[in-house]
Order: structure tokens, then sequence, then C-alpha cells
């Protein structure tokens, strides 16, 4: 009986500490997270993961900019078309910026080092929406479906999903090609997690060819141009991509591929996609409203003052250009976080409207601003440029976006406007196959802006018409590379090189620098020329 | 020890049995003389008391007494310096006592982990702080207590603000991402080191005045025995109370503080501002002051017309938002035997106003303990209780800020009852001007935010000693420590700084807190003297279990902008944001413990325990954490027993490891998981606002971070230690740092992660020394002082990669601190300024440190760190006769504090602001530095912050048997931070973090107490 008595007891002790162990095996008991075992139990997850693919984009993080996607930068500062606004505008003569956040004057100056926190914010960008898309492909492969037991409906629709997040993937390893020459290289077929995986860097020439073979297969099988939901993406995405892609090549792999930037061209403008009957429009709040409006934007970043809240974006551009006399108010931002102070326009820039100054497309704000840059740090000195608003016009009545502090207005990364002008500049770098008339074209675009057509064109125009209907929207600075003029001497503008009147910069300066926490944690990757590693 | 402990046992029961009879007896006189037992020389001035009462008498110069007694009374003897001895006396007789001289702390009990230890047994560095050292005066904050009292420990109050906390930190910080913080034990309860919204530290919800002794356990030998928690050492806590036999006593502590008003930082006067101004922005001057319309409307100055007037105000914004303070403190506490069940309850209130207007603490605690011992001593039970209710206001602490930025020449008010009848910048439109300083007055009087933060912690604990095996002890803990907080913040929609015209003002937010940390632990402890080989041996192992929660609420809404500024909220809110925050793990440990004892002179002790974290996988969860140490007493050696110079001295050899598993919040770090993305992170498909899930990033092989500690110690003691203290040298290397860095980019779901990367060491001499100066019946006067030096180093981090931390004010997202490899952890990084002739810095010059012709952030630098390398604590007693006067002070040498507040206010580009616009005031340093723009990253900002602090200086004097030999009064008069000695430029030299920014200010403060005892 004792020796019963005392097994029982040993067994009880046994069970009492097994259990206790077992309570180490815990899962998430907050609401808003779940394990990655049940995230799927709903299939609108798949649809909630695709929306986060397009998100990436657009906020800081799952809470706005809370909860930030990306770490090591203030969560405002860290969405990604910010950071791309960085890279590709304050480094122009199209921007100059008065704060004093940590080395944003660098971009402007064309001095940055490899430790930039900026860069680094950009390149994990690139790398965290390919990560993200690497992710959903995994979870959306066909025995994974299968063993998760998704309906036939289900899977029809997230065959689509799949299309729209490869071409996100593509559209960002671009941009990585185009700012860092490349970076590194991961797939859904490469592991997560996985202490022993160095992602290789490879060649811009086969980055190059994997974001044209994707474009070229996805566009296939893509739904027919504004088909699909809009801010969704359609094929016409996929070819703008391709014909961005084949509009720089020569930058980016050195062999000129003007001919297939016509071919893509051409199969945009012939889409119904169709120019806004005027240009100021596209950046008001109801961009994504006004199908007049819709008609010309091919792939937007959408925020929206309510439910897309950001700091970075559209909120970002409209708010950081307003200052001095200017009242945040009247430009759709009567709330408490209005006028921003910051960037403006080198007076080489507002030179280009010289020739016609009631352009449509030159919206500067002169009153108590100076036109010359004596002090980068003044926002008065320079003329501001509020290009992108928060309210839009109805029967001419002003109505403001739906918050006062962030901005409704969606982001038109890519536009018609561009094409034609890319279709041009192709054609008149000789490539051949074009079915359209190219000066045709861009006159369309200045009789919209209420300019007089012209009868010829040459690159240098082109590149200032560029400058006149583009501004602002991040492509200055791959257009100042592919036309030779954005490092060295062949163009500068004020505080080009840290010097009031511009100055001639190292040619290192066409590509970023890989950031130097990617090269520490990962060796194998070799940095870009003229850099050095810390 | 134990034997003198059965005697006084025996004594009490006899003396209960025959109580009653006592009352029919007759009193008659006791005579004798006292002693000095050493050697036999009289001892004038002894106390002779009746035991429970407090009546008695003193000794003449001969050393002879006479008392009164009733029959079977007790008498206790004391002296200053010597034990005190009880003795049971009949009337009519003569006791002659000699009186054995106190051998300091070292005789004592000191508690260590799961048991009690001999402290001249103990091989561990332990220090022990009890009651009568600790500091005096207005201590909210138990840590307050040991501030500067042992060699080793840094205790740093996180500002002036009334309620706060205080960074302990114990031979420098062991983490670098994960917590610092030493694990606090209070009563054998392991506390959480984490709070919720609202919540605060658990040391915290302790009153100080319940609190008996700190025992703080600084190396891996002592501290191993806490495993996975114990590398930032431990801070074990007991708490007051009953012990058998003890007479009931009341005793009452009133204090009574007053708190100076804070210095203010040096801005710009208005006069000076106004010329200043003139002179650096002529072009601007209609900026200052404040304009009117013809019918005396507030106008901004970009509108004033013609007709427009301007009055220039003389504000001193930072005397407007500071005040003169008090605080008052009572405890109430009843000990005392129960018929056989001892009891302590206290009662304690503290209410205290913050000198930045606004704030106010008030504090209530309950404590009550019982222990009981049953079934002839072999079954103790101890029972702890305690419940703390906070009721907080805090202020809006941006006012700090604003007011060494708010234009002087504007006023308080305004003249139109305008939102809420402050003043406030209009922009050009008219409205507010939400770009320009807000009005510090209004950010303080407009902002309502009230907390309340209630916790219950108690534990019922039993020792059991087995009946047929008396050496064998088994014991059981239950504990619990739960706290919920409540909290509300409302700014009324009129309040200029919260307005909005679009969606309205205002604030109206609540959240909940709750924490839960339920504990149980058992151990079984076997002690056997085996004479006959001169050893003993100790034996203990257990097993303990502990569960950790947290639940956090929140709903936070605007108020629509429609409402009339006296009208309540009644319409919907525009801005609506709730959510629910969760969170738990567990920990389940074994643990064991081997103290050997050889001829009472060479003594081993080995320990180990095994952890397991719900916060790692499956694989990589369980963590053993050894440790060994050696302790020689070589007093006890023939060569030295009699030595009449070294009564102490004994080696101590430490080795062990420790772990550390606390990465914050971060409780599910291991697993794969997805989040959903709130209201405000919808992504729009169409017209439809999708809802986003997203991958969280995460890392299956987190494992334990791992310290290891050897440290070699020296206790001395030297005149029957009226000399004592040790000297130690340790050596920690922490291996496997936890830390948030970069991963590499492509193998995870996000860019940064927690990892195990890296190495730290810090490498440290200790040395404290007590004396015991002068000793005598009128006078005794002690002074200890403690020295430490501490050198912390990250020795590898992964790929050498550096981690960039510390976030400064202007700016966004500027980091000023760097950990990298060589140096010390939080390093400052910046640029080195280059200066001109007259040693002035110029503006925006730095070294091009990497020679490549540019300035950018590769040419940044490492430029000393915020820990000191040296610092030292200092306490003093003096007494005579019924005076004493105490002090105790502290100085750290060669720490640095980046200077945020000068960086981002003494430039003359912040005069005036053209996003706005609006004018804003200056430090005056800003007419020496001379930078027009903020230069944040210049080391000229990096400043030397060594200091000296009187902590507390403390006068008291005691009236003994004030009414009829029942009442003892004390009446103390105490100064705390008396004065600070430093050359460093801004508001104090204390920072924690060494981040110089909009610090809530310490003040002096005078304290007047009184304690009566019954």
């Amino acid at each position: 009986m004792k020796k019963i008595t005392k097994f029982l007891i040993l067994i009880a002790i046994i069970g009492f500490f097994n259990a206790c162990v077992k309570d180490l095996d815990t899962v998430p008991t907050d609401p808003d997270v779940v394990t990655s075992g049940n995230a799927f139990d709903d299939p609108e997850a798949y649809t909630q993961f695709l929306a986060k693919c397009y998100l990436g984009l657009a906020t800081g993080g799952n809470e706005g900019d809370g909860a930030g996607d990306i770490a090591g930068i203030d969560g405002g500062f860290s969405p990604y078309m910010r950071q791309y606004w960085y890279h590709q505008e304050l480094t122009t003569d199209e921007s100059i910026i008065a704060w004093e956040d940590q080395t944003i004057k660098d971009f402007h100056y064309q001095q940055w080092g490899t430790s930039d926190v900026f860069i680094n914010a950009m390149y994990s960008r690139v790398i965290y929406q390919v990560s993200l898309v690497n992710e959903f492909l995994r979870q959306t492969e066909d025995d994974v479906l299968n063993e998760r037991g998704v309906s036939s409906e289900w899977k029809t629709k997230i065959t689509e999903y799949r299309l729209e997040a490869r071409f996100l993937r593509a559209f960002s390893y671009w941009h990585g090609l185009d700012l860092f020459g490349g970076t590194i290289f991961v797939t859904e077929n490469d592991p997560l997690g996985d202490p022993d995986f160095y992602p290789p860097r490879i060649s811009a020439e086969e980055m190059f060819a994997f974001i044209e073979s994707e474009c070229i297969d996805v566009a296939d099988k893509m739904m027919p141009a504004r088909t699909n939901d809009y801010g969704r993406v359609d094929q016409v995405a996929a070819w703008t991509l391709l014909a961005k892609l084949y509009l720089n090549a020569e930058a980016y792999i050195g062999s000129p591929k003007y001919t297939e930037c016509v071919t893509y061209s051409n199969k945009i403008i012939e889409s119904s996609y169709a120019l806004a009957p005027t240009w100021e429009q596209l950046f008001w709040a109801n961009n994504d409203m006004d199908q007049s409006t819709m008609q010309e934007i091919i792939f937007p970043v959408r925020f929206d003052g309510m439910r897309t809240q950001t700091n970075g974006g559209t909120t970002f551009i409209s708010n950081a250009c307003i200052g001095g006399n200017m009242a945040a108010a009247d430009y759709g931002f009567p709330g408490d976080n209005g006028g921003w102070g910051g960037t403006r326009v080198t007076p080489e820039f507002v030179a280009k409207f010289d020739e016609n100054p009631s352009d449509a497309r030159a919206v500067f704000f002169t009153d108590g601003q100076n036109l010359s840059i004596d002090d980068v740090n003044v926002f008065t000195d320079g003329y501001a440029y509020p290009k992108f608003v928060n309210y839009y016009i109805v029967d001419g009545e002003k109505i403001n976006g739906s918050d006062g502090n962030f901005s409704d207005t969606d982001f038109p990364a890519f536009r018609l406007a561009d094409v034609y002008l890319m279709y041009a500049e192709a054609v008149q770098r000789g490539g051949s196959g074009g079915t359209h008339d190219a000066i045709g074209l861009v006159n369309q675009l200045r009789s919209r802006a209420g300019v007089p057509d012209v009868s010829s064109l040459d690159l240098d125009f082109l590149l200032d018409e560029r400058a006149r209907e583009l501004a602002w929207e991040c492509h200055r600075r791959t257009d100042l590379i592919r036309f030779g003029k954005f490092s060295e001497s062949d163009y500068v503008w004020q505080w080009k090189g840290n010097v009031k009147q511009g100055q001639s910069t190292d040619a290192k300066y066409n590509l970023f620098p890989i950031p130097a926490s990617e090269i520490n944690s990962n060796p194998t990757v070799p940095q870009n020329p003229g850099y050095i590693n810390l | 020890m134990v034997k003198h402990l059965k005697s006084k046992l025996i004594l009490l029961l006899v003396m209960m049995c025959f109580g009653t009879v006592t009352v029919f007896a007759q009193t008659g006189e006791v005579t004798g003389t006292v002693t000095d037992a050493s050697d036999g020389t009289t001892l004038p001035g002894a106390t002779i008391v009746v035991k429970g009462t407090v009546r008695g008498t003193v000794t003449d110069i001969d050393g002879k007494y006479s008392i009164s007694v009733e029959p079977n009374t007790t008498l206790v003897f004391s002296f200053i310096g010597y034990e005190p001895q009880e003795v049971f006396v009949q009337p009519g007789t003569t006791v002659n006592i000699a009186l054995l001289m106190q051998s300091t702390s070292l005789d004592e009990f000191v508690v260590i982990g799961y048991g009690v230890q001999k402290k001249k047994d103990a091989t561990g560095s332990v220090a022990v702080v009890s009651t009568d050292d600790f500091n005096k005066g207005a201590i909210t904050s138990p840590a307050g207590l040991i501030t500067g009292k042992v060699a080793g420990v840094q205790v740093t109050s996180n500002s002036g603000a009334p309620g706060e906390s205080s960074t302990i930190r114990i031979r420098g910080g062991s983490s670098l991402s994960a917590s610092n913080d030493p694990l606090v034990v209070i009563d054998g309860v392991i506390t959480s080191g984490e709070g919720g919204s609202g919540s605060r530290s658990a040391l915290n919800a302790l009153n100080p005045n319940d609190i008996e002794t700190f025992t703080i356990l600084k190396d891996a030998s002592a501290t191993a025995i806490y495993g996975s928690r114990a590398s930032n050492g431990v801070i074990l806590i007991t708490t007051k109370k009953g012990a058998s036999g003890d007479a009931m006593k009341l005793e009452y502590q009133g204090k009574f503080s007053f708190y100076e008003k804070p210095d203010p930082l040096d801005v710009l006067g208005s006069d000076e501002y106004v010329s200043v101004f003139k002179e650096r922005h002529p072009d601007f001057d209609h900026m200052l002051g404040v304009w009117y319309d013809a019918e005396g409307h507030q106008v901004a100055a970009n509108n004033r017309t013609e007709t427009s007037t301007r009055e220039i105000y003389n504000t001193d914004w930072q005397d407007e938002i500071y005040q003169s303070a008090f605080m008052m403190d009572h405890d109430l506490s009843i000990l005392g035997d129960l018929e056989g069940l001892p009891y302590r309850v206290s009662l304690g209130y503290t209410d205290q106003d913050g000198t930045l207007k606004t704030s106010e603490f008030k504090r209530t605690t309950v404590a009550v303990s019982l222990n009981p011992t049953l079934f002839d001593d072999h079954l103790k039970l101890n029972v702890n209780l305690n419940g703390t209710f906070i009721k907080n206001r805090f202020a809006n602490r941006s006012a700090i800020g604003a007011a060494l930025q708010m234009d002087p020449t504007k006023p308080v008010t305004s003249n139109d009852g305008s939102f809420g009848g402050y003043y406030t910048w209009l922009g050009n439109s008219g409205g507010v001007n939400s770009m320009a300083t807000s009005n510090p007055v209004a950010l303080l009087e407009q902002n309502n935010d009230n907390s309340d933060a209630n916790r219950f912690f108690g534990n019922f604990q039993a020792d059991y000693k087995f009946h047929f095996l008396p050496d064998l002890h088994a014991n059981i803990n239950l504990a619990m420590d739960h706290s919920n907080n409540s909290g509300t913040r409302t700014v009324p929609n009129y309040a200029a700084w919260s307005y909005n015209e679009a969606q309205g003002g205002g604030m109206d937010n609540r959240y909940t807190g709750d924490n839960t940390n339920d504990l149980l632990d058992f151990y079984l402890n076997y002690k056997k003297d085996v004479e006959s080989i001169e050893s003993v041996f100790d034996v203990m192992a257990g097993y303990s279990w502990q569960h950790f929660a947290f639940n956090n609420t929140w709903d936070n809404n605007n108020i629509p902008i429609y409402l009339t500024p006296e009208g309540d909220s009644t319409g919907q809110s525009l801005i609506h944001n709730d959510g629910i925050n969760s969170g738990e793990y567990y920990l389940v440990s074994f643990f064991g413990r081997f103290n050997y004892s050889f001829k009472d002179r060479y003594l081993f002790t080995a320990t180990v325990r095994q952890d397991g974290t719900s916060r790692f996988s499956p694989d990589n969860r369980w963590g053993l954490f050894p440790a060994v140490a050696l302790g020689w007493k070589i007093n006890e050696e023939a060569f030295l027993q009699d030595s009449r110079t070294i009564s102490q001295l004994k080696l101590r050899l430490g080795w062990g490891q420790t772990g550390q598993q606390n990465i914050l919040d971060n409780y599910y770090e291991y697993q794969g998981r997805y989040s959903y993305g709130n209201q405000y992170s919808r992504y729009p498909f169409g017209s439809y606002y999708n809802y986003v899930i997203r991958p969280e990033g995460y890392n299956p092989n987190l494992k334990w971070e791992t310290t290891t500690t050897t440290n070699i110690g020296l206790d001395y003691g030297f005149f029957n230690d009226r000399l004592y203290g040790s000297i130690e040298y340790y050596f920690r290397e922490t291996t496997d740092l936890l830390s948030y860095v970069p991963v590499r980019q492509g193998t995870n779901l996000t860019n940064e992660i927690f990892q195990n990367i890296g190495e730290l060491t810090n490498t440290g001499v200790e040395f404290s020394v007590n004396g015991r100066i002068i000793s005598n019946e009128d006078m005794f006067w002690e002074l200890g002082v403690n020295v430490t030096y501490n050198k912390n180093e990250v020795t590898m981090l992964y790929q050498d990669a550096s981690i960039y931390t510390g976030g400064i004010s202007g700016g966004v997202g500027n980091n000023i601190q760097v950990h990298e490899v060589g140096q010390p952890a939080s390093s400052f990084y910046v640029y080195e300024q280059v200066y001109d002739e007259d040693g002035s810095p110029i503006q925006g010059l730095y070294v091009d440190r990497n020679d490549d012709g540019q300035i950018n952030s590769d040419d940044k630098y490492v430029y000393e760190n915020p820990n000191a390398p040296f610092y030292f604590g200092i306490t003093n007693t003096f007494n005579y006769k019924d005076w004493s006067l105490f002090f105790a002070g502290r100085a750290n040498f060669g720490n640095y504090v980046y200077n945020n507040a000068q960086s981002e206010n003494a430039t003359y580009d912040r005069l005036y602001r053209d996003e706005g616009p609006y004018a804003a005031n200056i430090l005056s340093s800003a007419t020496m530095i001379n930078f027009y723009t903020p230069q944040y990253m210049s080391d000229y900002f990096v400043q030397e912050a060594s200091f000296f602090r009187m902590d507390d200086i403390s006068l008291s004097y005691t009236f003994p048997n004030v009414i009829k030999d029942k009442l003892n009064i004390r009446l103390q008069a105490t100064c705390n931070n008396a004065f600070v000695i430093t050359d460093y430029e801004g508001l104090d030299p204390e920072v924690p973090n060494g981040i110089d920014n909009n610090l809530y200010p310490r003040s002096r403060v005078w304290v007047f107490g009184v304690n009566l005892q019954f």
C-alpha cells in the first residue's frame, strides 16, 4: 500500500512538472497577432496580405506610420515613397530642403556616405517589399493552398494576386537597380531565417534581365488596361515598367534598348488610358475618385487622410513645401500639423519656365520667397512649389481632403504623360517601330498646360519638358543620369556640391552606396565603385 | 547564535506562563554594574530598559545602576557599539552585566536566494543595507534609500517628478538591447521588471518605511541561483515584521517636505531678447510682442494694419511653469505578538505636489505581515500582504521645453478669453499657428492627465522542519503580484495646442493596464554539522514556476470642434483609436545549492539553476547557469586567531554564469506570426479599404544571453571591527548579447531584429571602508566611504557593425550614441568640432577624419560616454547625546552628457522661424557659442559632467521617555539634494542615459520629520 502511495505521488510529481514545462509553449494572446499556422484560416487573409504588399509603398507600418515595417529610422520618415522622393528629388535641381534631420542635406550637396541613415532606409524598403512578396508567393504556392483546402474560386483570385505581387517585386527591384546599380537578389525559393544564408548581390545585367523577364511574363497574364480595381495594377503597369527599364538601359547596363522602349510605349499609348483634361487635377485630393483624372494614372500609390495615414507620401510632399507666407489651410491642411517649411526649388528649375511663365505647371509660390537660395536653412530662400495639394475643385468650389493633417492625394508613380515623353525621347534617341507622332504627343501635353506647341524636338528640350511636366514625381535623378547631367560638371545648380553657385561632384554619386550595415552583415556584397567601406 | 535564540525563546515562554502571577507580586530594586566583557572596564551611560516599555535608567560614572522592577521582569541592557543583552530578573537582586562589543554587521544573517546565511560564511559578493543606514528625508522611492551606499551600485532618480522611479545599475550594464535592471525579490517574491501603461516598477509600489533590509547580490556566485534573470545583479528586500515575544509597539512617522522652486536654465530676458532679435533679424522686428487691432483683438503680426498697436510683454516662462511644492508623508505601524502570532500592520500615505505645476502624486499603502510558528517550532509561516493605491496626475512635460523656447515678449493670458484665456500664436490665416511654440502655461493647465495604479502583492510561505529529521526543511512559497492601472487624459477642445480646425481639438483618452505575476516555488534544504570531521554541509534543491501576463487597452478620442468652449463632449468624435495589447510568458526552473564548510575556515559553495523560458523555441529555451565559490576565513587560522588587530579577514573567489532573456515586451520573437494593421493602415482596392495582414520578422535561433563573472574579494575588519570593509575585483563578460540589430537583408521579414550578437565586458574594482571613529558614552561617529571603478567595453558585435542609439530632440531621427566595438556601450558618436584662434567653435566646420575631402556621416567618431568610470559615496553619522547628525553624498567622475537643451536652443536661427512664422527664445549661451543654425552632431555639446552631490544632511534630536516612560519622540530636519558641485553648464549633471533635454528638474528639499514611538 505504502509503495503504491509513493508511486502515485511520484507520478503526480512527474505529471505536475511536465504540465508546468508544457506551459513554456505559448502562443500570442494579443488579438491583433496570429501564428503563421492559422493566419490563413480565412482566405480573406490572402487579399489582406496582397493589400499589405501595396501598402508597403505607402505607410510606414501597420498603424499608420506606427508599428513600423522597418527599423533604424523614425516611423514618419520611413515610408517608401518619402525615401524614394528624397533620393530622386532632393539630389537634383528640383528640390532643396531646410531641415536638420540627420544627413538630409547631404542629398542635395551630393556628398552622402555609406552609413547614411536615409540611404539605408531606402535600401531596406526595397528589400522589405521584395521579402513581403517572396513570402506572399511562398504562402500561395499550389501545394500550400491545396493543403489548406482553399476553394477553386479563391485560387483563381490568388492566381491574379500572385501576378500583381510579382509586378510589385519587379517594381522595387527596378528601384534597387536604378538607385544602387542592383541590390542583393532573393526570391521565394530562398530560405527565411537561415543565419547561414548570404543573399548574393547579382550584377546589374542579371538584375535587369530578371526585371525584364518578370514583367514580360506577368504582363501577358495580367488583366487588361483599366479592368482591375483602381489602385491594383494591370498589364499596362508592367509595360510601363518595361518601357522605363529599356529607356534607361544604356545607363543601367551600357546597352541601348530604345527600340524596345518604343515597342512597349506604343502598346501603352494604344491602351485605354488617356490624358486627364487638366494638369493640376492630377495632384488633387480626388485623383482617385474623378474618372477623368484616373484615366491618366497607370499606377498610383494610394493615400487617404483617414484610412491610409502617413507622414510620408503626399502628406510629406505637400506639407514640406508649405511655409513662409503660405497658410497650410489654403492647401487643404487646416489641422494642427500643417506647413513644415522645408522644400523649395532651385532657381535653375524655375528658369525652365522662363519662356512661358504662364505655363499651368509653373505653380510657384513666390510671395515673400527669394528666387535665389542664399541660406539653405531658410525656407523663404527659393520658390515654393505647391504642386501636390490636399483639396480639389468641383464647379469652382474648393473642397478639402477628408483629414486636416493627412493627405488624400494619391501619388502617380506611373502616368500616361510620362509615357508620351518617354516615347518621344526613345524615338529621338533612335528607337524604331513607333507608330505615333512624337511631336504631336509632346504638344498634347504642352497645350494642356497652356503653352505654345513646338515644331521640333531635341533631347535637351525633352529633358526640360520632363522637368516641367513631371517635377516632384520621382523621375528627376534618373532623367539627369540618363542625360549625363546629374554628377560632375555638365550641369550644376545652386548648392550642388555644397557651394551656393553649385559645383562639379564625383561621378560615383550616380549610384548610391550599398549601406554600411548591409555590407557588415553580408560581407559577400560588393560595394559600388568609389565608395569606401568603413 | 542559534543557542542564544533558543534561550530567548524559552525565556519568553516562561514569561508568558507566569505573566498572570506577577500582578500580585511586590516591586523592588535591582542593582548592579555594567562592564565591557573584553577588558572588564565599567561602562558609564549604558541604558537599562524594562523590556516592552520605554521605562529605564542609565548607569552612572562608575557603571552602576539601580532600577525598580516588578517580579519576573526582563531588563534590556544596551550600550552603543555593544550587543544588547536581555536578563530575566527579580526584585532585590544584584545583576552584573558584561556587554560584548558588537562585531558590526559581519555577524548578522543575510538573506540569499532561497535561504539565509551568516554573513561571515558568505562566499559571494553580498552587501546589506538596513534601516539604520538608509538615507534620510523626502524619499518616496525605495531605491532612494540606498543611493550611494554600496560600492558598485548606482542609483539615479529618473527626474524630479513626484513619484518618479529610479534607475539602478549594478556593476555597469551587462546588456545592450535587453534589460539592464537588476532582479528585485521582495520577501522571496521575484518581481517582474516590466510595467504596463501608467504602471511603475514593483519596487516603487513598496512604501520605503516598510523596508527592513536591502541585500544586494553582486557577483555570479551569489546571483546564479536566480539563473536567467541575474546578470544585472539581484536586490533582495525584506520587509519589517513582528517578532515573537515583541510587546505591542505603535509608531508614527510624519514628514513634511518643502520643495524649492527649481533653478531655471539661463534664457534671454525680454529686454535682452528684443535687442538680440533686432540685431539678428531686423526685418522681422514686427514678430515681437503682440499686435492688437482697433477693437483690442489680437492679430497675427503679418496681418497687422496701420491702425494696429503693439504691446511688448516681459514674461519669464520658466518662472510661470515651476512652483515650490509641499509633500507630506504619514506612516503608522503597529507590531507585536498576539498570543504567539507575531504581526506587523502598517499604513502609509504620501501626498506630493510636483515642482512642475499640475503634477501630483498620492500614494496609500497597506502592509500586513504575520509570522506564526507552529508545531513546536517545526512549521514557520510567513504571510505578507501589500496593497498600494497610487493616484497620479502627470504634468505635460512638453511645457519644460516650451518654456525655454517661448518668446518672452508674449503674455501668459490673452485679453479676450480665446483659447481658454491663454495667449496663442496666430498664423497668417488668422487661426492657430500650429508650428509656433505652444503657450507653456496652457500646456500645463489645459492638460488633465490622471491615472490610478493599484497594486496588490503578497505571498504565503511555509517552512517545515521535518519531525523525524529536523535537519531537513521543506519550503514552499506561493506568491502573486497583480496590478491594474487605469488612466484618462482629457484636453478641452478649445486648447490651442491640440486645436485642429478640420477635426476638432481636444483629447479624451482612456487606457487600462493589467499585469499579473504568479509564482510558485518549492525547495528542500538539508543542513548537517558533522563535528567528527569538522564539516558543515548545507544542501538545497528546488523548483520554481512563474507566469507573467499583461493586458493593456486604450481608447483615444478627440472632441469635435462645433462644441462651445464651455460645452461638454456630446457629439461624435472624429478621431477614434482603440485597441488591446497583451502577452504572457512563463519561466520554469530547477535549482540547487551545495555549501560546505571545513573547520569553519574553508568555505565552498556551488549552485546551479536550469531555467526554461517560453520566449525561446523548444530547442533553445533551456539554459544552465552554474557557479562555484571558495572562501577562506584567514582570521580563523592559528597565526591570526589571537590577533587583537585583525578581527576579520576573508578571501573570496567566485566564478559563475548567469543569463538574460528579458527582451522587454517581445514575448514571441522566435515564432513566425502575422499581425493585423489598424484602421489607419488600410489600403484601397477600388474604393474598398482593405485591412492588412503582415508577416512579422522572427528569429527561431534566439537564445539566452550569458554573462560570466569572475570575482575576487577580500573582507576585512580591524580592531574588533571598529574599521571594516571590503575590496573586490570583478570581470564580467557577456556573450551572445541579445541585441536589436540589422538582420542580413533578404533573409528575414524586416530589417532589424533581436539576435544573439556580440560580446561586452565590464571590469571593475570596488572598495569600501567603514570606520567607527569615536564610540563612547556621549559621542559616536561613524564614517563610510565606497569607491567604484568600472570599465565597460563592447568587445564584439556581429560583423563589427555599429549600432546607433540615443535619439535626441531636434530634427527627426537624429541619434547621438553608438555601440561600437572597442568602445564603451552608448558612446557618443559625433563630429569633431573645429575651433578658431579664440577657442570659439566654428559653425559647420569639422575635422575630415577620413581625409576624403568631404564632411559626411563617415567622419563621425566616438567621443566619451555617459557612464562614470569612477564613482563614490560617503555616509557620515555623528551622534552626541540625544543629537544626531547624518549626511550622505555621492560623486561621479568622468561621466559626459550630451547637452541637448543647448544644442537645440542656443542658436540664432531659433529666434525667427519662417515655418509658421513665429519667434522663439534662445539660451543665453547662444551669444557665446555663436552658432546660427543647430549643429546637433558637434562634439562641442558633449560636455563633461563630473559632480559631487550632497544627497542628505539630516539633524535629529530624540526626547526619550516623554510621557511617563511611554513615549519617545524624535524630531528630524533634513535637507535633501542640498547642493551639487559641478562644472557642467546644463541644469543637472546627473542625466539618465546621458542626453540632457527637458529634464524635470530636481530641486532642493527641506524636510521636517517627527517620529513617535509608544
